[in-house]
C-alpha cells in the first residue's frame, strides 16, 4: 500500500530526530486544506506544536492510504481437482489426526502414548483414502503436507491425495519441494527430472516405480548414468532392478560382476541367482552337482578346496564373514545361489525326502553317522535360496508343520532352518497367518514380534484372535507390558477391529489402575478409533 | 435441535495441542456410556483408567463444562472428546433426551445462578461512587499531563538523542499505571518497540490522546466515549445491556485468539445481517483455560448487542440470545464485501472519527492471495493489499482453499496492511485462517 506523505512528514521527522532545541519548526506545506490546518498550530512550545503537526500529518496519511498495484502471480490458478469431495465424517478424522501433529512431548506419558497411537494410525488413512479416490478438503492440505514433510513414509500417498493443489502449494513454498519430486502412480513414470536433478533417495524410489511399469525403460534409465554413478550409488540402483526382474536384465547384470565394486559385484551375483535359467544359476549348479552328490541314500558333501578366480567373480567371497571355516562358507554361498530346481529334478526327490537325507563328507569315510554340523549348513543354504528364488513349496518344507502346543512339557527344537520370518514372508498370507498362529499358541509372543511382522495386515481373524490370548497369558503371567511394546504397537496397527470386544474384554477384567488395565484400554479405543476410520472412509463418494 | 458444531470449531474451544490430541482419542464411541443432548446440552460418562467413569456434561449456549475428572486443564479433554463424538452424528449421541440427574442438577443449577445475576443490584451508595469516579479523572488527568510533558521533553532533545532519555518508557508506563490510566501505560510500553519509521506517529498519536482527554468534558459525547476508553476507563457490561441494544440476525464472521504470558484473549468478529454493521465481542480466559465465549464462524444467531459507546462503536457484548447459532442459508454464508480500494477508504473514514483506530474489520470480495517472497499479497488483479500477517500455517490454508481462484476474506484492514481471520470457499463453506 502507498500512502500520501509529502515532504512534511520527512521534514518533521528529521527535527524530531534531532530536537527542536536545534532545529525549527518546519513551515506549513502541502495541500490547501493541511496547510491551513497545519497554520492554525499553536506554535508557542516548539515540541507541542511539532507533535500536534505530526498527529495531523499521521491521520492525513492513515485515512489517505491507496492500494498498491497488484503483483503478478507466479502462477496460474491450480488445475482442478474433478476426484469426489472426502465425506464429512471423514474429513473431520483427518483433521483430528492431523491438528495433534505438532503437540510433540506431552507432559504426561498417558498423553504421549495416546499421541503415538494417532501417528501410527494416519499412514493407514492416508492409504486407504488413497485408494478410496478421494479429493481433500482444501484447508487440510498444508498441515498434510507439514505432516509428510517431517515422516517420508507418508510422502507417496500424501502427493497422491494432495493431488494437483498439493503440486501448486508446493510450487509456492519451498518447505514443500519434495512434492515436486514424489513420484506417485498416477503420474507419468516419464519425469526424467526426477532421475537427474532428485536426492539420491528419490532417484531410487523413481528407479523402483518406474521398474515397476517399464521394466526396460527402467534399465535403460540406470544403463544411461550407470558409469558416472558412485559406488556406494551403484550398488542400490542395482537392488532396484529387483522390482521387475527379468532375462532381459542378465547382460546388464553379467557385465555388473566385473565392477570395481566388491559389493556391486555381490549384488549383481545375488539378482542373477534369483533369475531362473540364468547362466551364473547354471554354473552355480555345476559347481553345486560337484560338491553335493547323492550316494547309496545320503548326500555326500565334498566342499570346495578353493575359492578359484571364477568363483569370486560370480560373487563368492574367498575369506569367510562368519566364524565357520571357508570351505563351509564356501559351500553355503554355492547352493544358496543355484536354482532350487536342480536338486529335486537332479536327483530325483521331493524337498520334503531332501531334507530327510542324512547327510555325510568324504572324510567321515563309510562311517554310516550324519554328520549334523553339515546338515545345518545345508539347510541354512537351502533356506537362503528358497527366500531369494521365492519358492514357496521349499520354504513350506523348511519351515516344517505349523508347531502344536502338546500335551508333554517337551522341548521341540524348532526344526526351522534359517531365519523363519524371511522363510513365512515367501508364503501365502493366510498360510503365514495360520502358521504364526499356531506358532504364538506354544511360544507365546517372546519370539514372535519378527513373525508378525511378516504377517500381512490386517491381521486375520484367527491370527489376532491368537494375539490377543498370548497377550492375555503374559498379562496373567505377571510380565510388564512395556516388554512387550514392539508387539503391542504392532498390533494398534494391524489388529483386526472384530477383536475390540475381547480386548476391552481384556481392559474390565484387569485390575484396574494396573499397567495392563491402562493398555488394554488404550488397545481398545485405537481398534475403535480404527473400525470408524475405516468405516468413514468406506462410505460412498458423494457426487458433488 | 441445533446443527452440530463442526471438527474445528470444537477444536478451537481447545486449551492446548494436547488436549486436542486427547480429545480426538475420546471421539469414537468406545468409552462412551449413556451419552445423550438436547436443544441446549449434552452429556455422557467416559470411561477411564480407573472403576469409576467420569461424568461430563457441556452447555452449549455458553458453553459451560462440567467433568468429574480431576484435569485442571479447562474444558478438559472428556469435554471436548464428548463435543466430538455429538458433532459426529446422532448415531453417536442420540437427540431429544431427558438429561440424568446429575447432568439436570448442574445445569438447573446454572440457569438459576444465570437468573440471579441478571436481577437489578442494588445500588451502591451514590455519593461514594461519585467521590470515587472524581478522584480517579482528576489521577488520570494527572498522569496524562505528566505524559504530555515527557512526549514534549524526548522531541525537544531529539528522539536520535539517546543520552539525555530522562528515563526509560517503562517507568512511565508504571507511571500511567498508577495514575489509573491503563489505555495509556500499554501505549507506551509499546513504544519500545515501535520501528523508528512509525516511532513519530506513534508519539504523535500518544500526545494527541493525552491532550484530547484534557479536555474530555468539552468533547463532543462520542468523541469523548472514545477518549475514555483509549485512555483505559472501562464500561461496565451489565450496564450497557441494560441500555439499548441492537437486535439482528448475527453472521460470526471470524474468530482470532491472542495469548501472552497472562492472559488469552479472544477476538469474535460479527455482522449484522439486517443492519450491515460491524460488531466485536471480547472474552478472556486465563493461560490454559479457553475462553468462555465461543462462537462457530460462518453460522448466524438472532441475539441482542449492546455497543459500548464512541464515535466508531464498534465493540460490543452480547446480550438476550433469541436463536442459538445455526448455518447460514446459501444466499447468506457468504457476507457482502468491497474491494482493495474500497476496504483503504472504509479504514480511512474509521481514522477520520476515530484517529487512533489502528485497522477495522473489513469483507473483501473476489480477492486471490498471491504469495511473495516477503509480503504476501490480497489483489483483484489490478489493485493490491498488502498482508500483514507472517507467511505460516494461517496463510497456507488461505493460499489452499483460494488456489489461485478469487475468494471472499473476511480480516482486518489498517495502516500496516491486512490481516485474514476467515476465508470463504466457491461452496460457502468458512475456513479460519488466522493461525
Amino acid at each position: 500500500m502507498t500512502d500520501i506523505r509529502g515532504d512534511l512528514w520527512e521534514e518533521l521527522r528529521t527535527t524530531a530526530l534531532l530536537g527542536t532545541d536545534r532545529r525549527p519548526l518546519p513551515t506549513a506545506a502541502g495541500t490547501p486544506a493541511l496547510a491551513a490546518a497545519a497554520g492554525a498550530v499553536d506554535r508557542t512550545d516548539p515540541a507541542a506544536a511539532l507533535l500536534e503537526l505530526a498527529a495531523l500529518v499521521t491521520v492525513r496519511r492513515r485515512a489517505g492510504l491507496l492500494p498498491a498495484r497488484a503483483a503478478q502471480p507466479a502462477q496460474a490458478a491450480a488445475d482442478p481437482d474433478e476426484r469426489p469431495a472426502l465425506p464429512a465424517a471423514a474429513a473431520r478424522r483427518l483433521a483430528v489426526l492431523l491438528s495433534g501433529r505438532a503437540a510433540g512431548a506431552a507432559s504426561s506419558s498417558a498423553a504421549s502414548g495416546a499421541l503415538a497411537n494417532l501417528a501410527e494410525l494416519l499412514p493407514q488413512w492416508l492409504s486407504t483414502a488413497r485408494e478410496s479416490g478421494y479429493r481433500l478438503p482444501p484447508a487440510l492440505v498444508p498441515s498434510l503436507l507439514d505432516a509428510a514433510r517431517a515422516r517420508s513414509e507418508l510422502r507417496g500417498d500424501a502427493v497422491a491425495l494432495a493431488g494437483p493443489l498439493g503440486r501448486w502449494l508446493a510450487e509456492q513454498n519451498p518447505d514443500w519441494s519434495y512434492v515436486r519430486r514424489t513420484v506417485t502412480e498416477n503420474q507419468s513414470a516419464g519425469e526424467e527430472r526426477t532421475w537427474h536433478e532428485g536426492l539420491f533417495a528419490e532417484r531410487v524410489t523413481h528407479l523402483t516405480r518406474l521398474r515397476r511399469s517399464d521394466p526396460a525403460a527402467g534399465l535403460e534409465l540406470l544403463r544411461g548414468t550407470w558409469s558416472t554413478e558412485r559406488a556406494e550409488d551403484r550398488l542400490l540402483f542395482l537392488d532396484a532392478l529387483q522390482e521387475g526382474l527379468s532375462q532381459a536384465d542378465e547382460p546388464f547384470l553379467e557385465a555388473a560382476l566385473g565392477d570395481r565394486s566388491k559389493n556391486v559385484r555381490t549384488t549383481a551375483a545375488e539378482l542373477l541367482s534369483t533369475l531362473p535359467g540364468s547362466a551364473l544359476g547354471a554354473r552355480m549348479a555345476e559347481r553345486a552337482r560337484s560338491a553335493v552328490r547323492l550316494v547309496d541314500g545320503r548326500l555326500r558333501v565334498s566342499p570346495p578346496t578353493a575359492c578359484d578366480a571364477a568363483m569370486q567373480r560370480d560373487g563368492i567371497a574367498p575369506k569367510s564373514p562368519t566364524g565357520r571355516g571357508e570351505r563351509a562358507w564356501w559351500l553355503g554361498e554355492l547352493v544358496a545361489a543355484t536354482p532350487l530346481d536342480c536338486w529335486t529334478t537332479g536327483f530325483g526327490l521331493t524337498h520334503a525326502e531332501l531334507l530327510a537325507l542324512p547327510v555325510t563328507t568324504e572324510e567321515s569315510g563309510e562311517n554310516e553317522e550324519s554328520d549334523d554340523g553339515w546338515r545345518d549348513d545345508l539347510r541354512e543354504a537351502w533356506a537362503r535360496a528358497a527366500v531369494r528364488q521365492q519358492d514357496a513349496a521349499w520354504a513350506r518344507a523348511l519351515l516344517g508343520p505349523a508347531p502344536r502346543r502338546t500335551g508333554s512339557a517337551r522341548t521341540n527344537r524348532t526344526q526351522t532352518a534359517g531365519s523363519p520370518a524371511k522363510l513365512l514372508a515367501v508364503l501365502p498370507p493366510a498360510e503365514r497367518a495360520a502358521w504364526t498362529a499356531a506358532f504364538l499358541q506354544t511360544h507365546g509372543l517372546g519370539d514372535a514380534f519378527q513373525l508378525l511382522g511378516a504377517c500381512a495386515t490386517p491381521w486375520t481373524p484367527p491370527l489376532s484372535t491368537a494375539v490377543v490370548a498370548a497377550l492375555e497369558r503374559a498379562a496373567t503371567s505377571g510380565a510388564y507390558p512395556w516388554s512387550h511394546s514392539g508387539v503391542l504397537g504392532m498390533t494398534e496397527r494391524s489388529l483386526s477391529p472384530a477383536t475390540a470386544p475381547a480386548v476391552e474384554a481384556l481392559a474390565a477384567d484387569a485390575t484396574p489402575d494396573s499397567a495392563w488395565a491402562e493398555t488394554f484400554g488404550r488397545l481398545a479405543g485405537t481398534l475403535r478409533f480404527r473400525a470408524a476410520m475405516l468405516a468413514e472412509l468406506a462410505e460412498g463418494p458423494k457426487p458433488t | 435441535m441445533e446443527e452440530r458444531w463442526s471438527t474445528e470449531h470444537v477444536l478451537s474451544l481447545s486449551p492446548d495441542a494436547a488436549s486436542s490430541k486427547a480429545a480426538g482419542k475420546l471421539s469414537g464411541p468406545g468409552p462412551w456410556s449413556g451419552a445423550g443432548c438436547n436443544e441446549t446440552a449434552l452429556w455422557g460418562a467416559c470411561k477411564g483408567s480407573g472403576s469409576t467413569p467420569y461424568r461430563t456434561v457441556v452447555e452449549l449456549a455458553t458453553p459451560a463444562y462440567q467433568c468429574s475428572c480431576p484435569s485442571r486443564k479447562f474444558p478438559c479433554k472428556h469435554a471436548l472428546g464428548l463435543l466430538l463424538l455429538w458433532s459426529g452424528g446422532a448415531q453417536a449421541v442420540p437427540d431429544g433426551g431427558e438429561p440424568p440427574e446429575w447432568a439436570g442438577a448442574w445445569l438447573t443449577g446454572r440457569q438459576e445462578r444465570a437468573a440471579q445475576k441478571q436481577a437489578p443490584r442494588v445500588e451502591a451508595d451514590p455519593v461514594a461512587t461519585r467521590r470515587r469516579a472524581d478522584r480517579r479523572a482528576s489521577r488520570v488527568a494527572a498522569g496524562a499531563q505528566e505524559l504530555r510533558l515527557r512526549l514534549a521533553d524526548r522531541v525537544r532533545h531529539g528522539l536520535a538523542d539517546l543520552s539525555t532519555a530522562p528515563s526509560p518508557w517503562e517507568e512511565v508506563a508504571a507511571r500511567m499505571v498508577d495514575a489509573q490510566a491503563p489505555g495509556l501505560a500499554s501505549r507506551v510500553r509499546e513504544l519500545e518497540e515501535q520501528k523508528d519509521e512509525e516511532l513519530l506517529a506513534e508519539y504523535a498519536l500518544l500526545h494527541l490522546l493525552a491532550t484530547a482527554y484534557e479536555r474530555v468534558d468539552a468533547l463532543p459525547a462520542e468523541l469523548a466515549a472514545t477518549v475514555r476508553a483509549r485512555v483505559g476507563f472501562s464500561t461496565d457490561s451489565a450496564e450497557l445491556l441494560a441500555g439499548p441494544t441492537v437486535r439482528d440476525r448475527w453472521l460470526v464472521l471470524g474468530v482470532r485468539d491472542s495469548a501472552d504470558e497472562r492472559l488469552t484473549t479472544r477476538r469474535l468478529w460479527l455482522r449484522g445481517a439486517k443492519t450491515g454493521r460491524p460488531a466485536l465481542l471480547l472474552a478472556f480466559g486465563r493461560p490454559g483455560q479457553a475462553p468462555d465465549l465461543a462462537l462457530p464462524t460462518g453460522q448466524l444467531l438472532e441475539a441482542e448487542l449492546a455497543f459500548h459507546p464512541g464515535a466508531r462503536p464498534l465493540r460490543a457484548v452480547l446480550g438476550t440470545r433469541h436463536t442459538a447459532p445455526a448455518p447460514a442459508d446459501a444466499g447468506e454464508a457468504v457476507p457482502p464485501g468491497v474491494s482493495p480500494a474500497q476496504a483503504l477508504a472504509g479504514y480511512g473514514e474509521a481514522v477520520a472519527d476515530d484517529p487512533w483506530v489502528e485497522s477495522w474489520p473489513t469483507v473483501l470480495t473476489a480477492v486471490i492471495p498471491v504469495p511473495g517472497q516477503g509480503r504476501w499479497q490480497l489483489t483483484d488483479g489490478s489493485e493490491a493489499l498488502t498482508i500483514k500477517t507472517a507467511p505460516g500455517p494461517g496463510l497456507w490454508k488461505l493460499a489452499a482453499v483460494s488456489a489461485g481462484r478469487p475468494v471472499t476474506v473476511f480480516g482486518e484492514c489498517g495502516h500496516r496492511g491486512f490481516t485474514p481471520v476467515t476465508v470463504w470457499d466457491e461452496n460457502g463453506r468458512a475456513t479460519g485462517v488466522s493461525q
